[in-house]
């Protein structure tokens, strides 16, 4: 885990008095709501429906014990006893007061936390793989890269008021747990010759244009990666289109110029970045790495686990992600209780999620792109007093990537863009599918749904998709199949006109029904989406 | 800059960070500039590149760079542009500048601000002292703390 020394711990601290001061200055009326919109939207605070609403910074999402004890304490102090787990491996509190920010602020920064440019038209919080430092298939730890990344990106000079958002995601392996290619800079790292750098994606992303991020570059240095970056940046500052915020992503600029000019470009700006000795010296990535270094594993532990209880046995199977050390695996805590809030989370259930990654896993904890929680660390041999005590806590489901797993955004019950309710769609989908047999019997299924066309809920990349949209003032679910946001990349296509809230159930469930008759030996049900294509299940919604 | 501020604490809207006289000349558009010889100050109106002046930067004096509105930040990058090729004169930010946006303009190379609206001064000066320190080199002397850390 990353400590802050004094410099990152002034710098966030100022932020705090910035903040509670504009947030003084707007409650006393010196500044107009329009006036007090672009500085409270660089510190992730939103005008919603009913409330502010926070959006906490968990940066790569990684966070230790006494961090998400802070968070389960805002919880109940300022909030309704909740935190939303996010898509950008962020927290949300959905009901916040405009004059306890200050406050909710410095408790943050008292664990080395923030929330700064969670929101706003700037470089966002930096995304990485749930399982770094722990999957068995990375080529290194991607957080140090992620780390380096949060410190040049914040309070960037130049980059605070791009053309828009601006995503940026860092994993380390060939399997992409972190929708790499559909952020605004995707980078992969790889290694070469025995040097670790990173391969280039830019220009993906979803909202209501989808684009997979296209290769830019083989391979940066990391002696050369902030230059590097910061040439993608200003091409897209200068000439990224703004008279339209819909086409104001970079996705938009390197659709329309080309992947290949694009990048000449960057090339170019590159070339006279690069002699301005922005980039910091090896020894600031090894500082920062050292603070991730591996915790003390123990050596000589068993592999052997007791699976005689046959409902732990049921989430030994789906839960759990191969670690690299022998007798450890990583876990994941789903918190898509059949029937809830997807990424929902009591501060109860906050607590004990801190009381076990103390005790099971070395402190850490991480927070998933699909709104789940995982213990990095945890032993082979304590799984199961670890699954006894998240049973009761009714934290114990075994869903894991399976069809009641499912991304949602908050949708129209709390979000002022939202054209339709997610959650209710969730709900019912998830209690149709409720049978564990009949979830497990459906395999891999990932479904998102988003409440409009901003595709918060990641509709494009799922196996299964929803949009929800407004019809002529009712609410409207159109289907969407075959999308993925893993390393089999693809968007997902809509099968037809949409449905209402019930109908969307239906339509669910007969598409399933399409691929539980159709599969082969093996496959996944985008897998024969892939083989069969769109006819059978348009057939079967609309036939 | 402690003359730009009126009695009533509210800056007036030509607020300088420089000490040499204020240029008289008025800045002439690019095509312009480009067009004439002996012009000394041009402004710059987002979309235009900065770098069609970086020929002509010893005989220039004030470049004045709009900023129509608030979130249109292509003006930070003609700051830094111009700063990075050598260019020492005037810099000024125009148009519709919050006060909170002054301090990553200074360090983007800007040195005086036309503002649509007052800047209120106290407010000002509690922003720019706000960080002691900044991740990230820019425009500006100060020493990113990464330099910091390793010397």
């Amino acid at each position: 885990m990353y400590k802050y020394d004094q410099y990152d711990q002034s710098i966030v601290d100022a932020r705090v008095a910035e903040f509670r001061d504009q947030c003084a200055r707007r409650l006393k009326g010196e500044l107009t709501e329009d006036q007090f919109k672009p500085l409270r939207l660089m510190n992730g605070l939103y005008l919603q429906l009913h409330a502010y609403m926070l959006r906490v910074a968990i940066p790569y999402g990684t966070l230790d014990s006494r961090q998400m004890r802070m968070l389960g304490h805002i919880a109940r102090k300022y909030d309704r006893g909740y935190g939303h787990f996010t898509t950008r491996q962020n927290l949300q509190y959905n009901w916040i007061k405009l004059e306890d920010c200050g406050d909710i602020l410095a408790d943050l920064a008292s664990v080395e936390m923030h929330a700064i440019q969670t929101s706003g038209n700037c470089i966002r919080n930096i995304s990485s793989d749930q399982f770094a430092g722990a999957a068995a298939d990375e080529v290194t730890d991607p957080r140090p890269w992620a780390e380096l990344l949060r410190q040049w990106s914040s309070f960037h000079p130049e980059f605070s008021y791009l053309p828009r958002k601006f995503k940026i995601a860092v994993i380390a392996s060939d399997e992409d747990r972190a929708a790499m290619r559909l952020h605004d800079i995707g980078m992969q790292l790889i290694e070469r010759d025995g040097v670790v750098g990173a391969k280039i994606f830019v220009g993906g992303g979803m909202g209501r244009t989808p684009m997979i991020a296209p290769e830019i570059k083989d391979f940066v240095p990391y002696e050369d990666l902030l230059s590097y970056l910061e040439a993608c940046l200003r091409v897209y500052n200068r000439h990224g289109r703004r008279d339209n915020m819909y086409k104001a992503r970079i996705k938009i600029l390197v659709h329309e110029i080309g992947a290949e000019e694009y990048a000449r470009q960057v090339e170019e700006e590159f070339a006279h970045v690069k002699t301005l000795g922005i980039d910091p010296p090896r020894a600031e990535l090894d500082r920062i790495a050292a603070y991730f270094a591996d915790p003390a594993f123990e050596t000589g532990v068993s592999d052997d686990i007791d699976c005689s209880d046959p409902d732990f046995a049921l989430w030994l199977d789906g839960n759990v992600h191969a670690h690299k050390r022998p007798g450890y695996v990583s876990v994941t805590i789903s918190l898509k209780p059949i029937g809830g809030i997807p990424g929902d989370a009591s501060a109860d259930q906050i607590d004990l999620m801190a009381d076990l990654a103390e005790r099971y896993s070395f402190d850490e904890l991480r927070v998933t792109h699909s709104q789940n929680i995982v213990l990095p660390h945890v032993k082979k041999a304590d799984l199961y007093a670890l699954w006894q005590h998240l049973h009761a806590a009714g934290l114990g489901e075994s869903n894991l990537d399976l069809i009641s797993d499912i991304i949602a955004c908050p949708g129209l019950d709390y979000c002022s863009l939202a054209n339709a309710r997610s959650i209710p769609v969730a709900q019912k989908i998830a209690s149709r599918f409720a049978d564990m047999n009949r979830q497990r019997e459906l395999g891999e299924l990932k479904l998102k749904i988003s409440g409009c066309i901003n595709a918060c809920g990641h509709h494009h990349a799922g196996h299964i998709g929803i949009l929800g949209v407004d019809r002529k003032g009712t609410e409207n679910y159109q289907l969407l199949l075959g999308g993925s946001g893993a390393e089999d990349v693809s968007l997902a296509k809509i099968t037809g006109p949409g449905f209402d809230e019930d109908g969307i159930v239906d339509a669910v469930e007969k598409v399933t029904d399409v691929y539980l008759a159709n599969r082969a030996e093996g496959e996944r049900f985008v897998d024969t989406y892939r083989r069969v294509g769109m006819d059978p299940f348009k057939e079967a919604l609309y036939g | 800059m402690t003359d730009s501020f009126t009695t009533d604490g509210v800056v007036d809207n030509a607020l300088r960070f420089r000490d040499d006289e204020p240029h008289e000349e008025p800045a002439v558009t690019l095509d312009s500039f480009l067009g004439q010889s002996n012009a000394t100050a041009v402004r710059l109106e987002t979309g235009e590149d900065a770098r069609a002046l970086l020929p002509h930067l010893d005989r220039l004096q004030l470049i004045e760079v709009s900023f129509p509105v608030f979130r249109d930040g292509r003006g930070y990058s003609a700051g830094r542009i111009l700063r990075e090729a050598g260019y020492t004169g005037e810099l000024r930010a125009a148009g519709d500048i919050l006060v909170d946006q002054i301090p990553h303009m200074r360090r983007c190379g800007f040195d005086s601000f036309a503002p649509d609206k007052p800047v209120d001064a106290a407010v000002l000066q509690a922003a720019l002292a706000r960080y002691d320190f900044v991740y990230q080199a820019a425009a500006d002397d100060r020493t990113p703390v990464w330099k910091l850390r390793h010397g």
